[in-house]
């Protein structure tokens, strides 16, 4: 099993290990003694934490979001790591997204389209690690339009949707297409399936190419 | 150089926060720059510490007026109303069914449905469980109203912000399309077959995996034009109509004018569809 980021670990919740940041409760989660769960079946990057993929996160980082959603796994980025963008498309959970940042003070939302980074990269300083969620097709045409913020080496841990790029299509085609697409930009370090926590979704580490 | 000009505090003083809030929502640049070391360099920020602050504050105050203005939005105000709607409608059905069973079992001759519940709600109770029965009769007719209420607000408001999809479709079933998808831009950007299907996902899914036959249509099936047509001639029927309601769609949403050729162009096709009916009988 691949070690945590400092200011994650895992802690008991009624008898249950579970996966835990600092921080003040977001989505009705169980805390206890100032921790709080992080829940992998609502997270992707946490489900890549439970199932052991070296993320190589280790904490502190400067990070961008793509598909911070409600805030639920931002937050818990926010917990751990440095400064943290957030970029959100949907008004409706940007909403909510508010109500995560407003006590994270490293946490800064922002309503924008990942697909069109020159909208943020006015505001957006070049980070150690993009995370994206996305659900949109075309997932790994935006990780790649995203590598602008990173530097030579510099992470991405994305979760490949298969289903947002094709509802019919077998899943394990759709993310090598994907993958292949990903190494125009990257340099793949390690695959896993998300199951049992999310179905038919790739988790994926990955460093900028130089 | 765009890192220069695009960077978000250029015009920004703390004393003037619209500036940053305008900077942040519409400003851009091709690629990140250090704008940390940037702004305490230029004399924004003390230190990169207050930067951030700086930062936090911004993005949250330019984030939350941008969620406020495109959740204001009128057509998202439309999804809302909808939506509540069939909200009200279904549950105060629901209840009008428990009350049925209840009230039964107190008075006589009680009626079904929302018109058996106005009946209890006019009757005077007569103990404690009577006197719930009642109360919960005007619950039902209370939302069974203000579902009403909410109909007569969908039929003022829709016609305002979709004229073409309203006159089409009716403004119930404008609001229900622009609510499916997610809002009027997403609607006008949808292919006429999606339009079609919209409401049937299940189906189309189903269809998409192989195992069923592709669905002619979704909600527009309550149109006159889909239902009153006879059963062979329902798909084109759909086709025709979904056709034109994607053209108002995008008509209402790039140009926001009302054109009448798009029905009376429907008219002409849905009358070619049912003559083949008529030339059959």
């Amino acid at each position: 099993m691949s070690e945590l980021p400092a200011g994650v670990e895992r802690r008991p919740f009624d008898g249950e290990e579970r996966l835990a940041t600092q921080g003040p409760p977001v989505y009705g989660e169980p805390t206890a003694n100032g921790w709080r769960a992080w829940d992998a079946r609502r997270s992707k990057l946490g489900a890549m934490l439970e199932t052991g993929m070296d993320t190589g996160l280790v904490g502190g980082e400067t990070v961008l979001y793509l598909g911070a959603a409600s805030g639920t796994t931002v937050s818990h980025v926010a917990d751990f790591a440095g400064p943290t963008y957030a970029i959100e498309f949907a008004a409706r959970p940007a909403r909510d997204l508010l109500d995560a940042a407003a006590p994270r003070d490293r946490l800064f939302p922002l309503l924008k389209d990942a697909r069109t980074p020159e909208t943020y990269a006015h505001v957006v300083e070049p980070v150690d690690v993009v995370i994206q969620d996305v659900a949109t097709r075309g997932q790994a045409a935006v990780a790649n339009a995203n590598a602008r913020f990173l530097d030579e080496g510099g992470l991405l841990l994305a979760a490949i949707k298969a289903r947002s790029e094709d509802v019919v299509a077998d899943p394990s085609a759709v993310f090598e297409r994907e993958l292949d697409t990903l190494r125009e930009a990257y340099e793949i370090r390690e695959t896993a399936r998300l199951e049992p926590f999310h179905e038919d979704h790739l988790g994926v580490v990955a460093r900028r190419r130089g | 150089m765009s890192d220069e000009t695009g960077r978000w505090f250029a015009d920004a003083t703390p004393d003037e926060p619209e500036r940053a809030n305008t900077a942040i929502r519409q400003g851009s640049a091709d690629a990140p720059a250090d704008w940390p070391t940037r702004a305490v360099d230029a004399g924004f920020a003390a230190d990169e510490a207050a930067y951030y602050d700086a930062l936090h504050e911004a993005t949250l105050a330019a984030t939350g007026a941008a969620v406020r203005e495109a959740e204001r939005a009128d057509d998202q105000q439309l999804l809302h109303a909808v939506r509540a709607m069939d909200d009200c409608e279904r549950t105060a059905n629901e209840l009008a069914e428990r009350l049925h069973e209840w009230a039964g079992s107190l008075f006589a001759g009680v009626g079904t449905g929302i018109d058996g519940a106005r009946g209890v709600a006019e009757r005077d109770p007569d103990g404690p469980a009577e006197e719930r029965a009642v109360a919960l009769a005007e619950r039902v007719v209370g939302l069974a109203d203000e579902a009403a209420d909410l109909r007569a607000h969908i039929e003022r408001t829709a016609p305002e912000v979709a004229p073409n999809l309203a006159t089409l479709a009716g403004p119930v079933l404008a609001a229900r399309l622009i609510a499916l998808a997610g809002g009027l831009e997403s609607l006008a950007k949808k292919p006429a077959g999606t339009i079609q299907v919209l409401g049937a996902e299940d189906a189309l899914f189903a269809h998409l995996r192989g195992r069923a036959p592709s669905p002619k249509h979704g909600v527009i099936y309550v149109h006159e034009y889909v239902r009153g047509t006879r059963e062979e001639d329902r798909g084109s029927a759909a086709r025709a109509l979904a056709g034109k309601l994607a053209i108002a769609a995008r008509g209402d949403h790039y140009r926001g004018e009302f054109n009448p050729a798009i029905e009376r162009q429907l008219e002409e096709r849905m009358a070619t569809i049912r003559a083949r009916g008529e030339a059959d009988e």
